[in-house]
């Protein structure tokens, strides 16, 4: 919403129509005390500053260093990333999977927009729209050669489909070329993508020091 | 229902388009909406499958031409009305008309962490014990109801096998429409590609569902 016109007075015809329904909704339920202003905040807050992708990529991270940290989150997902701080909603039954040589997997909701909100954040809007959801469980591999990923022939393909409120995190295999790195260098390679399946790690993405 | 929510195995919708770099949000009103989405939901008016059966059961042509924060929008206002909190002249208006309904609560500021980090867990205790085990056959029932239901259409009379006992969870296709909490077992349900899509199928693919209990007879 654009501010630099306010002047002492509020009109609303500098706001789209859909700005203007939402700030009409927001103010309506602010009005009757049902929702607290400083509460719709600290959610934007939480979704923009403190849950995201990088949540996702220190479990996956601390997997590809820890063996035994990878049998918890194989055998409990919930519980694991619980150890590192992260859990509770859109993500309250988590399951992780695990590329394999023989197996991809690849995370949808066909039926609306489910995803693990405590590991990766908010989805994108690719991973709700209509083009994700129809193919990817027809049509896995040429949705993932709409990312430029090509998979080798001989590696099946695992579609999850999230029809309940279990939330599924992939756990892509680590690359070559990331021996000796630490926790913290292999967690910038781990793209949300790759933990959708949608996409693969890379020891060439360390992102270039500042 | 078989609404246009039910995408699995459509076509024509074009190529998945990825946006490089993309932003959280692209505006403030998106913001502003999942914000109202969850601390709205938080009055404990409605449970999660009755606002996902308010978004799906917006009009085909509406559904698939929004965006997804203008189907939340679109289903928060049919459920904040339904449950008497608003009325249709107070969202066309944007002020207070009717009298204030009392909420079960009203989520403050200070409790979002701990409300987020706590979430809402769906598994609840079973009277008794799974009807199916681990490597079982099963298949899904054909049904085609014009209530909420999560198990998808490409899904509906298919084979596969059980591969994870998830737990005993909140039943979505009562639960949406307001009937007493129930419970049933709920199972990971693997099929081949081919059982799906037949000959179209990738052979080398395989596609799991998560299946409540009445949605399985043996094989």
């Amino acid at each position: 919403m654009t501010d630099h016109h306010h002047h002492d007075h509020d009109h609303d015809n500098h706001f789209t129509p859909i700005e203007a329904r939402v700030k009409a909704l927001e103010t309506l339920l602010v009005a009757k005390g049902y929702v607290d202003p400083a509460a719709l905040d600290a959610i934007v807050e939480t979704y923009e500053t403190k849950i995201g992708p990088r949540n996702g990529a220190r479990v996956v991270a601390k997997a590809w260093t820890d063996p035994a940290f990878a049998e918890r989150l194989k055998a409990d997902g919930t519980a694991a990333m619980g150890e590192l701080g992260y859990g509770g909603r859109g993500g309250e039954h988590l399951v992780a999977v695990f590329n394999t040589p023989e197996q991809h997997n690849l995370v949808v909701c066909t039926l609306c927009s489910c995803y693990p909100w405590p590991v990766l954040g908010l989805p994108p809007v690719w991973y709700k729209s209509p083009a994700y959801r129809s193919k990817a469980v027809i049509d896995p591999r040429g949705t993932l050669a709409d990312f430029g990923v090509e998979l080798p022939e001989a590696q099946s393909i695992r579609v999850w489909d999230s029809t309940a409120e279990t939330r599924f995190l992939v756990v892509p295999m680590r690359p070559a070329g990331t021996e000796g790195w630490s926790e913290e260098q292999l967690a910038a390679i781990v793209t949300r993508d790759c933990m959708i399946g949608t996409g693969l790690p890379s020891a060439d993405d360390i992102p270039v020091a500042a | 229902m078989n609404s246009a929510h039910d995408l699995g195995g459509q076509m024509d919708f074009g190529p998945v388009q990825p946006e490089p770099d993309e932003p959280v949000f692209h505006g403030e009103w998106e913001k502003r909406v999942l914000a109202i989405n969850v601390a709205a939901g938080a009055m404990g008016a409605w449970t999660i499958d009755e606002i996902r059966h308010a978004r799906e059961s917006l009009p085909p042509a509406q559904y698939l031409s929004a965006s997804y924060y203008e189907i939340w929008l679109a289903a928060l206002d049919k459920v904040l009305a339904r449950h008497g909190f608003v009325s249709g002249e107070e969202l066309e208006r944007g002020e207070a008309l009717i009298p204030r309904k009392e909420p079960k609560r009203v989520l403050k500021g200070e409790e979002v962490p701990a409300v987020l980090r706590r979430g809402f867990p769906y598994e609840r205790g079973a009277q008794g014990p799974a009807r199916f085990a681990v490597g079982d056959r099963v298949r899904t029932v054909v049904m085609h109801p014009q209530h909420h239901t999560r198990l998808p259409r490409y899904a509906r009379g298919k084979s596969g096998t059980v591969e994870r006992i998830v737990g005993h969870h909140v039943f979505p296709d009562t639960g949406a429409h307001g009937a007493p909490e129930q419970a049933q077992w709920l199972y990971t349900v693997v099929f081949p590609g081919p059982e799906l899509w037949g000959r179209d199928a990738d052979p080398a693919s395989s596609v799991s569902i998560e299946a409540w209990e009445s949605y399985l007879e043996p094989a």
